[in-house]
């Protein structure tokens, strides 16, 4: 059976969540929802995960706590969570923004706001999620700095960016001046393909890897079990690229 | 004591003084707006498009009060109340339609440049409200710095732990209001005030920040009723922190006020797709509920 590109989407952001203890997971997007499920039911069974409102529930729905919130905020600023965000832009250092395009003063484009985003980048992981990778989104610098990058970040003691995950590949800041690495290209995209669709310059290593691919159990779990309607093909439609 | 089912609107037995007048604080949405004026400050309650006081929100926008400063974790409640022009001032970390993520009269106000606003993120804004809540001037919060909140705030100041740790933060300024208006399920005739739904969201804390608190609720029921099926953890609000009940059912709608009703998503897309001057007609001068 072929693995779908946004299969190994899945996999690249249940790996966020990969032996994070027993902390919440914080998906935001669909194919992180699925990709947090997965690591929940196989490798990071202590993941604790919400039904989007103020339940803490396992796979099947089952309630196992309360988490209005006020309690919510608490345990971001306690640490124990693993966000993974949207961004409408973000930049070589992390800094993500979902708040407006333009000049903040007057916005060409109104969008969500900051929401939760600076307290998330200054107390718990946060790694980022983008469904469609182009130069309107990975850009040299950000409008408006929501979420915190290694360069504002100035060594903030709980600041850190795991991991950014994309439609054609993973991205991470293991570099001398922490600015944005190329850690995986998902099978079938090339270094120059993720080079053409990004604004700014990406550190390339030698040697990159291809995103590891599901194995078996992981297949028929994404199919079968978390995402049987295959909604994951929706966010990321498969063949869009070629 | 004198027992009187839910709903029960009869006069109390004499020398009953439990339920004297002196205690009662009902009013209608047009009565606890009577009392509003423009240049306030006010707190709106709930989160995104959930449990919006939208009965109060209508009652303002039937009146003429204006440039209001208004703090919200902002859903239609802003919307609305921008595309009206009675926001001088916006304190919020976003407004959202939830089922919609981009409120549309609340991004045109934003794209003609019209509203002022004080963007921060949703911690300091829970922190802000926490120290008006406690009399205090500012509660120290690990939000804000290195993003550009500062930036577009720049009367934000920061303060140093005094303790070894020397780590500095932002002096998250009170967010003291003159007024709140919050929508909850149940109350009784005092001001308490139950919720029912799953997440009591800052309601309790928009009351307790606000030198006057206006609450609406889907049925005003007797003290003892408040507690008969439900556990006395669901009482969020105190009627210390109470001005005026206002007895609305349906008092949420469009937004949702689960477990009593959902959102009414075909009347939010119609909401949001909609003109306002064309919907405002309908909407404003419509009855209070519209098939919840």
């Amino acid at each position: 059976m072929t693995v779908t590109r946004s299969e190994f989407c899945v996999i690249a952001c249940a790996e966020a969540w990969r032996g994070a203890g027993e902390i919440l997971a914080s998906p935001m997007g669909l194919i992180p929802s699925i990709g947090a499920r997965l690591a929940r039911l196989t490798f990071a069974p202590e993941l604790l995960l919400t039904d989007g409102e103020a339940m803490l529930v396992d796979v099947d729905g089952t309630v196992e706590g309360w988490l209005p919130y006020r309690q919510h905020l608490t345990l971001v600023t306690g640490g124990r969570r693993h966000v993974m965000m949207g961004a409408s832009q973000i930049d070589r250092f992390g800094n993500q923004n979902i708040s407006c395009i333009g000049d903040w003063e007057q916005p060409r484009r109104q969008l969500l706001g900051v929401r939760g985003a600076p307290v998330n980048t200054l107390n718990n992981p946060t790694s980022y999620w983008i469904p469609r990778h182009s130069r309107r989104v990975f850009m040299e610098k950000v409008d408006m700095v929501c979420g915190v990058g290694y360069d504002h970040a100035a060594g903030a003691r709980h600041h850190r960016i795991p991991r950014v995950v994309s439609d054609l590949g993973v991205f991470d800041f293991a570099t001398p001046d922490r600015s944005m690495r190329l850690a995986s290209l998902h099978p079938g995209v090339t270094v120059e393909e993720v080079g053409d669709a990004t604004g700014f310059a990406l550190t390339i290593p030698d040697e990159v890897p291809y995103t590891r691919e599901p194995t078996p159990t992981e297949l028929r779990l994404i199919r079968e079990e978390i995402d049987p309607h295959d909604t994951r093909a929706r966010e990321v439609p498969e063949g869009v690229r070629a | 004591m004198a027992m009187t089912t839910a709903g029960d609107k009869a006069t109390p037995a004499v020398g009953d003084t439990t339920m004297t007048a002196v205690g009662e604080k009902t009013m209608t949405a047009d009565e606890a707006v009577s009392r509003l004026e423009s240049g306030m400050t006010l707190g709106i309650g709930g989160w995104g498009s959930r449990r919006k006081p939208m009965a109060l929100v209508r009652a303002v926008l039937r009146s003429g009060i204006t440039d209001l400063t208004v703090v919200s974790y902002g859903g239609p409640d802003v919307g609305m109340l921008a595309a009206a022009g009675r926001i001088r001032r916006l304190v919020a970390p976003f407004v959202t339609l939830d089922s919609i993520p981009l409120e549309p009269h609340f991004r045109a106000a934003r794209e003609r440049g019209e509203l002022e606003l004080m963007e921060i993120d949703e911690a300091m804004f829970m922190w802000g409200l926490h120290a008006a809540a406690n009399r205090l001037p500012f509660l120290p919060v690990r939000a804000g710095i290195g993003s550009d909140v500062m930036r577009v705030n720049p009367a934000l100041r920061t303060v140093t732990s005094p303790y070894d740790d020397g780590e500095t933060f932002v002096a998250m300024p009170a967010l003291r209001l003159d007024a709140a208006l919050v929508h909850v399920h149940r109350a009784d005739r005092r001001g308490n005030g139950q919720y029912l739904g799953p997440d009591p969201y800052f309601d309790d804390l928009f009351c307790e920040a606000a030198d006057a608190a206006y609450v609406s609720c889907e049925r005003i029921v007797d003290t003892a009723e408040l507690t008969k099926e439900a556990a006395a953890q669901t009482l969020l609000i105190k009627r210390h922190t109470v001005t005026g009940v206002v007895e609305a059912p349906g008092g949420a709608h469009f937004t949702s006020c689960a477990p009593d009703y959902g959102r009414d998503e075909a009347m939010q897309k119609e909401y949001a797709t909609t003109p306002w001057a064309e919907f405002a007609e309908r909407f404003l001068n419509g009855p209070e509920k519209e098939g919840t």
